[in-house]
């Protein structure tokens, strides 16, 4: 299958041997929620050049543990700190949680394909989040709101489990503040108090403001989410070849070598993570993959 | 004196309706208006309105004992606050109160049972338009039960 986005790089870090980690330091850490946090990783040894774009992950090492891919969370582009968010749910990621500032890590990256900006220009963009998945689309959002005046209507769409496992809350309310981006939260379950939606993600795309006909979708979270998500955007009229997607799968080695996040035809790690929904979603129907 | 009429047709649930349906829904349709915080429902009363939500928001609640009120879905512009009026025994399942000032449009259920009666394919038009959005609530409500975004391993 061929790489399903148009401006996709080469994988591993450029001109670097992409299977051996660099050392990189952690410079600030933030507690997002209850199980997620986000580090920010600068090269050991001084500023280093590090350009990602959006949609794509690093292999994060945690020494003595093990190595996970982490999707980019922070501006895309070239940055003198990789920013990661990441949920704390297994030894690894755990091993990550308990970094301090200054703590090292080994980093791999970045990796894989990209969430399609520059084809999404001159369209609405529609970004559905589920969950964790809000991180990966997060360097989509940064780009097109720093390039605001190349793209129609921007909207967020993001679903949380309950009010406490909201993903960047703060920045949230500051994206909703702007008169140029909707931005519409809704959780599965809340407890009193709690003013905002309650609902399924998919119940906010009849309700969201976009010309269906003209509008790109960038969709990142659990697989069903994103199938139900898929199917609610295209009841709508946003068409699949119009939609993307994130998969996730059990990434090692990032560089299509050792199979493991195999899907068909395709490596997730190379060819992914990000692709054409009309391309991969047969693949995702075939129980056996 | 203006009908509800025009306001109606542009409500999803209704669109494309056959211009004399919409006629006889908007003669069982009024304004409503609800406080923030006023109930609009309550488990196991009688049933015999919907609303169409125009602004604010609605919450659906169900009292656990010992979880205290829980909201399971809330409701807000141009959609379908309450479907148990079109269906045996007419009694509300959930508590619905209005989380903000809400304006809304009310249809008699008692009303346009009776138009039913004598206009079958009335009947059988906001029926199918209802089991439709029944069906999707239902699935919205399998995929919170699938806890999609908890811990599977």
């Amino acid at each position: 299958m061929a790489t399903t986005t148009e401006d996709a790089g080469p994988p591993g870090p450029a001109g670097g041997d992409p299977m051996r980690p660099a050392p990189f330091r952690v410079a600030r850490r933030v507690v997002e929620t209850h199980d997620v946090f986000t580090l920010w990783l600068e090269p050991v040894g001084g500023p280093g050049g590090f350009s990602s774009q959006p949609g794509q992950f690093d292999m994060l090492y945690a020494f003595g543990a093990g190595e996970v891919p982490v999707s980019l969370s922070g501006p895309p582009g070239p940055v003198k700190q990789v920013v990661h968010t990441i949920r704390a749910v297994g030894p690894v990621t755990q091993s990550l949680q308990r970094l301090k500032r200054g703590d090292v890590v080994g980093l791999r990256g970045p990796f894989g394909s990209a969430w399609p900006v520059s084809l999404a220009e001159g369209s609405d963009v529609v970004l559905v989040a589920g969950g964790i998945g809000l991180a990966p689309l997060r360097p989509a959002l940064y780009h097109v709101l720093s390039q605001r005046e190349r793209y129609g209507r921007i909207v967020l769409l993001y679903g949380a489990r309950t009010p406490r496992d909201i993903l960047f809350a703060r920045e949230i309310e500051t994206w909703r503040g702007r008169f140029d981006a909707d931005v519409e939260v809704v959780v599965d379950r809340a407890a009193p108090g709690w003013h905002g939606l309650v609902g399924v993600v998919t119940t906010l795309v009849p309700r969201a403001h976009f010309d269906p006909h003209n509008a790109v979708a960038f969709v990142c979270g659990p697989e069903l989410m994103m199938t139900f998500t898929v199917r609610a955007l295209a009841h709508h009229g946003v068409v699949p070849a119009r939609t993307w997607v994130s998969l996730e799968r059990n990434m090692k080695c990032a560089v299509g070598f050792c199979g493991h996040c195999q899907l068909g035809p395709t490596f997730i790690c190379r060819d992914g993570p990000v692709y054409r929904w009309d391309r991969v979603a047969p693949l995702l129907g075939v129980r056996e993959l | 004196m203006q009908t509800l009429e025009p306001i109606l047709a542009q409500i999803p649930l209704f669109q494309g309706m056959r211009p004399e349906h919409l006629k006889l829904i908007a003669g069982c349709a009024s304004n409503a208006r609800f406080d923030a915080g006023q109930f609009i429902g309550r488990q196991g009363e009688p049933a015999d309105k919907f609303w169409i939500v125009r602004q604010g928001r609605v919450a659906l609640e169900i009292h656990a004992p010992g979880r205290g009120a829980l909201t399971i879905m809330t409701v807000a512009e141009n959609e379908v606050l309450g479907w148990s009026w079109l269906l045996a025994p007419h009694q509300w399942h959930f508590d619905a109160y209005a989380l903000t000032a809400t304006r809304a449009i009310a249809l008699d259920g008692k009303c346009l049972r009776g138009k039913f009666a004598s206009d079958h394919e009335l009947g059988y038009e906001l029926m199918s338009r209802f089991s439709q959005l029944i069906v999707q609530r239902l699935e919205a409500t399998n995929l919170q039960l699938l806890d999609l975004y908890g811990d599977h391993d």
